[in-house]
């Protein structure tokens, strides 16, 4: 056992977000509640930073820690991807905790401890680190579901996401403990190279490769254990829904590819079939049931279960690939997904009736009469999350699809494309709502979008990826491409 | 040709336009929309005359990389296919925007860019290269298309607009299947020219070809999947009409006969009973259907889906009379049944009113509208003389040479066509209105007539003089015959699948010469493009798969 000073500095971004969640925790109560914009303009800061080292990190695989940490342009693609997606949570925090009269100072704190433990997801090389950073995730998130501490619902959904979280951390927990006791280490080359030296059909690393396999499927949300979803989604504060749908989904994704691709990569045939199961279930149900949606954030939370079957569709594809285009597609799947989800949260979050959080479907009627600049942008994101080129979302299905073709499973293809037609029902009955409906009585308190220079950054982000990436995707697509080069 | 991005221009230019309404108040957005318009169709034009006629390349080709892995590639370009649906879609914008210049009140300034970002992504749908560039435009056109009918459509508009989406939709994304299926079958590239010249196994071009045709037949459309039509064109407003019915169905047709024909020979042929069986009910069920309308829009939806049946019967003759017909029938089709649009639609501002029963006898208050009117339906029931008799013709000659019994049930179409336009004129230009029902009508004003002039000027000229049209896409067209019958053209020739009773080619050709001398009068040149088919035919048969380019210009010798 070795330890440089080097390694630190290999580790400098997740120290410098840790240490600003410290400094956010204790300057929170000392500083006067007009000075607390500070925070967010310190949390903006270090991530700002944080992007510049990690940009620099874009590179062949280094091991820090004794393994426990690998420091290479697959982690540096996630990470950079969180910044972004933790950037625009906090963005649009600003607008809607002072909407919601919400003035926790700590918030931003937890968000950026959220952020530490998604950053150690993704470059972790050994399962119990890989372990170490779900649980800072997930009790980071547990705390901020139930900020909303004057309504039920918001409590209600922070206490079922902690029984089940920690329900599935168990699982994950016991999947680690089974996979030692078959391999004899936790690190995901020692892994990979005790399995590549066993018979396949071991029952041990069978149940482990299960285990794994529930445990993760928690946290990306995949059927059948995604109940948690809808009632968490809506519960919780919208910033922190959107937080939770992009960044604690790609984190997952992240740790998922590299445990199953780098670790268990020599029982593909074994981990392709299970998710082959997981993600049809995933496209069926989160489709059919989002058709049935009237809330728009329980509404969007069943397109966010669709969609990581769509990425899922990836997952089984590099399962029977020799080359990369399946993670690859993975990849740019979910980054292209933060776009137009984050979008469509920020604006379900600000359109506000009376004060309140206008929330159903029913609330966007002849929005694009009173504001049709939130309507168009509605609009974009809603036609991306159905796959419609020119926009984003498109771009991410078709390199799904694709390497579901490579791989021969047209028919994958075929039934996937198929759902997405049906997805394309329940997003555009926003559309509809939207352009189409009159508003029944005007004098009745209309929503409206509470609008504010930071939520016009963040709804500006959003949109700019949708449309740039949608009509010129190619920088997106090689960067993903060079990212999982560093796979091994 | 020249360095200038026609193509480019083309396209980009509406959208740039687009987004310019967007930011404009209600009355200049229907000024620049005007001036965009029109600038695309100024610059659409020169391609009429820079076309050279001798090729059956592609020409004014543009190319640059658009995705680097998988090699996907912004590539365009027009032969003698898509060169006349690029300029039937530049005339007709002008005239969408033209006749929505009053009935458009609410969202100006949408409706405007709505139809201007239809029309950048309509050209570019006619001069797409790559196939992944083809489906973005595509599947582009849907949204536009679909807020068109659901935010400015009638009163059942919601029902039609999602209907229209989701048949459009579902067709499409089994598109999306194909060309990835296509892209590791035919050589791991999107380029549609490399991907006609692969060959596919007899397997694969069989699902293939299911999966092209959900999206083609479903927005041709074809006879099964034809119900969102009527809904659809009802509840559109006038432009929107004239749109779907002009240019987005030439899609649907256009699709066949650049993928379906050239990259999938065999189960184009292996299914050609099937799509003539379809095609023929559809012409005879459309023309049923019309007949039986009692408003107007409907009359023309169900009108259209009889004349499209003869569009689709035509390429799947695989002969040259039979396509070239199908091309033209789809120009055609465009021109009259925009026209016929445009009149229901100037009649509803009038009236509020689109049934037969409430516009009875408008001669007497509008003599010049009913004028206008009469030439369409008579174009539209493929009057000798008009363009879709030119159309009509050559592809009932093209399935003649395939089967004379389905030549007979096709032609019930045109006799049933000539029933309910007729019967449609005799009420609405020349019936007895009742006593109160004797309006003030406003006739035709300046702009209305500027809408429906042009595309009167089209009919007269395609149908008397259809030859420029034939020209151009003559080497395209035999491109594609040549595809489908490779080699030994002798033995799998379509003359030669005819039974021996049968005139030969010349003959048939000399009965094409008889029957235009009748239809066009006085048109010398109307007569030269059947008589200098007629050798030519037998004489691809010979040369097939070489260039085109002999005999184009010997066709061009003799026009003169």
């Amino acid at each position: 056992m070795t330890f440089s000073v080097g390694d630190l500095f290999l580790i400098l971004p997740e120290l410098l977000v840790i240490t600003a969640a410290c400094i956010v925790f204790v300057l929170d109560p000392v500083l006067r509640p007009s000075d607390k914009d500070g925070l967010v303009w310190l949390s903006l800061g270090t991530l700002a930073i944080c992007m510049g080292l990690t940009a620099s990190q874009m590179r062949a695989p280094v091991e820090v820690f004794n393994g426990l940490v690998v420091i290479d342009a697959y982690g540096a693609f996630w990470k950079l991807l969180l910044y972004f997606v933790t950037g625009l949570t906090i963005l649009l925090s600003h607008s809607y905790l002072k909407e919601e009269r919400l003035y926790f100072g700590e918030y931003y704190g937890f968000v950026l401890l959220a952020l530490s433990g998604m950053m150690v997801m993704v470059s972790a090389a050994d399962l119990l680190t890989i372990y170490l950073g779900t649980e800072l995730m997930s009790l980071s998130l547990y705390v901020m579901v139930g900020l909303k501490r004057s309504e039920p619902r918001s409590l209600e959904a922070s206490a079922k996401y902690f029984v089940l979280g920690a329900f599935s951390s168990g699982i994950l927990l016991y999947g680690i403990s089974l996979l030692y006791g078959a391999t004899g280490s936790t690190r995901l080359p020692a892994i990979a190279a005790a399995i590549a030296g066993q018979s396949l059909d071991d029952p041990l690393l069978m149940f482990a490769t299960i285990l794994l396999a529930v445990g993760f499927g928690f946290n990306l949300a995949v059927v059948p254990f995604h109940m948690w979803t809808p009632d968490v989604y809506q519960g919780a504060p919208t910033s922190v829904t959107a937080f939770m749908a992009v960044a604690s989904k790609a984190a997952s994704f992240g740790a998922f590819l590299r445990v199953f691709i780098e670790g268990l990569g020599g029982l593909k045939a074994n981990w392709s079939a299970i998710f082959l199961l997981l993600c049809l279930a995933t496209l069926v149900l989160g489709n059919v049931v989002a058709l049935v949606q009237t809330n728009i954030k329980r509404m969007l939370a069943y397109s966010s279960i669709a969609h990581a079957g769509y990425a899922l569709i990836g997952v089984v594809a590099a399962g029977r690939l020799e080359n990369s285009l399946g993670i690859a597609s993975v990849l740019l799947y979910l980054a292209l997904y933060t776009f137009m989800t984050f979008g469509a949260f920020a604006i379900a979050a600000m359109l506000r009736k009376d004060g309140i959080e206008g929330d159903e479907i029913q609330d966007f009627t002849g929005l694009s009469k009173r504001q049709p600049v939130a309507a168009l942008l509605m609009l974009i994101f809603m036609v991306s999350l159905a796959g419609i080129p020119p926009t984003a979302g498109f771009i991410g299905k078709f390199y799904v699809f694709m390497s579901a073709v490579e791989a021969g499973m047209t028919w994958l293809a075929v039934i996937a494309l198929i759902f997405a037609a049906v997805s394309a029902y329940y997003y555009l009955r926003v559309v509809m709502v939207m352009y189409m409906r009159e508003p029944s009585d005007v004098a009745d308190g209309a929503p409206q979008l509470v609008m504010s220079p930071t939520l016009s950054i963040v709804l500006a982000c959003a949109v700019a990826g949708v449309v740039i990436f949608g009509i010129y995707p190619n920088p997106l697509v090689q960067l993903a491409m060079q990212a999982v080069l560093t796979l091994k | 040709m020249t360095g200038f991005p026609w193509l480019t221009a083309l396209i980009f230019l509406p959208l740039i336009g687009a987004v310019a309404v967007l930011c404009v108040k209600d009355t200049s957005a229907r000024l620049i929309a005007l001036a965009v318009a029109v600038t695309d169709l100024l610059i659409s034009l020169p391609l009429w005359w820079m076309f050279d006629v001798s090729s059956g390349h592609m020409q004014f080709m543009e190319s640059a990389v658009w995705i680097s892995s998988p090699p996907i590639n912004y590539r365009l370009g027009l032969d003698g296919i898509s060169l006349p649906l690029v300029l039937m879609t530049t005339v007709l914008m002008p005239l969408c925007i033209l006749i929505s210049w009053r009935s458009i009140e609410s969202r100006v300034q949408s409706f405007m860019a709505m139809l201007l970002i239809m029309e950048g992504a309509m050209i570019g749908v006619f001069s797409a290269l790559d196939f992944v560039l083809f489906y973005v435009f595509w599947e582009a056109m849907l949204i536009p298309m679909y807020l068109l009918i659901g935010v400015w459509g009638g009163p059942n508009r919601l029902y039609a607009a999602i209907k229209f989406f989701l048949y459009t939709l579902t067709g499409s994304v089994l598109l999306l299947v194909a060309i990835l299926v296509l892209y590791f079958q035919g050589g791991h590239t999107f380029d549609i020219l490399q991907l006609s010249q692969g060959t596919y196994s007899k397997s694969l071009q069989f699902w293939l070809f299911l999966a092209l045709f959900a999206a083609f037949a479903v927005k041709v459309p074809m006879f099964p999947f034809h119900t969102w039509l009527p809904d659809a064109h009802v509840e559109a407003p006038t432009a929107g009409s004239v749109i779907l019915a002009s240019i987005l169905l030439k899609m649907g047709t256009y699709g066949f006969v650049r993928f379906s024909l050239p990259m999938l020979p065999d189960a184009s042929q292996a299914f050609t009973p099937l799509m003539v069986v379809l095609s023929i009910i559809a012409i005879i069920y459309g023309a049923y259907m019309a007949l039986a309308q009692a408003d107007l829009k409907k009359l023309i939806a169900y009108s259209s889906v009889s004349h499209m049946g003869f569009v689709t019967l035509g390429l799947f003759m695989f002969n040259i009379q039979g396509i070239e017909g199908a091309v033209m029938q789809m120009v055609n089709h465009g021109i009259t049944t925009g026209g016929l649009f445009l009149c229901v639609g100037m009649i509803y501002e009038r009236t509020h009113s689109r049934q037969i029963a409430d516009n009875i006898g408008l001669t007497k208050p509008m003599p010049r509208y009913a004028t206008f009117l009469v030439i369409f339906a008579l174009s539209s029931l493929g009057l000798p003389g008009t363009n879709s008799f030119v159309g009509e013709f050559m592809i009932l000659i093209g399935t003649f040479l395939w089967s004379k019994i389905a030549t007979a049930f096709a032609s019930l179409g045109i006799i049933l066509a000539a029933a309910y336009m007729l019967w449609m004129v005799q009420r609405v230009a020349f019936g007895v209105p009742a006593p109160h029902m004797l309006p003030k009508l406003r006739d035709v004003n300046l702009r209305e007539a500027v809408t429906l002039v042009p595309l009167v000027v089209l009919i007269f000229a395609i149908g008397l003089f259809p030859n420029p049209i034939l020209t151009r896409m003559h080497p395209s067209v035999e491109k594609v015959i040549a595809r489908v019958f490779p080699s030994a053209p002798e033995q799998v020739s379509p003359v030669s699948r005819v039974d021996p009773f049968l005139p030969s080619v010349e003959d048939t050709a000399s009965t094409t010469d008889l029957v235009f001398d009748q239809g066009t009068n006085n048109a010398a040149q109307g007569l030269v493009s059947p008589r200098s088919q007629g050798p030519r035919t037998p004489r691809r048969l010979v040369d097939a798969g070489g260039e085109g380019g002999f005999t184009s210009s010997e066709a061009e010798a003799r026009s003169r």
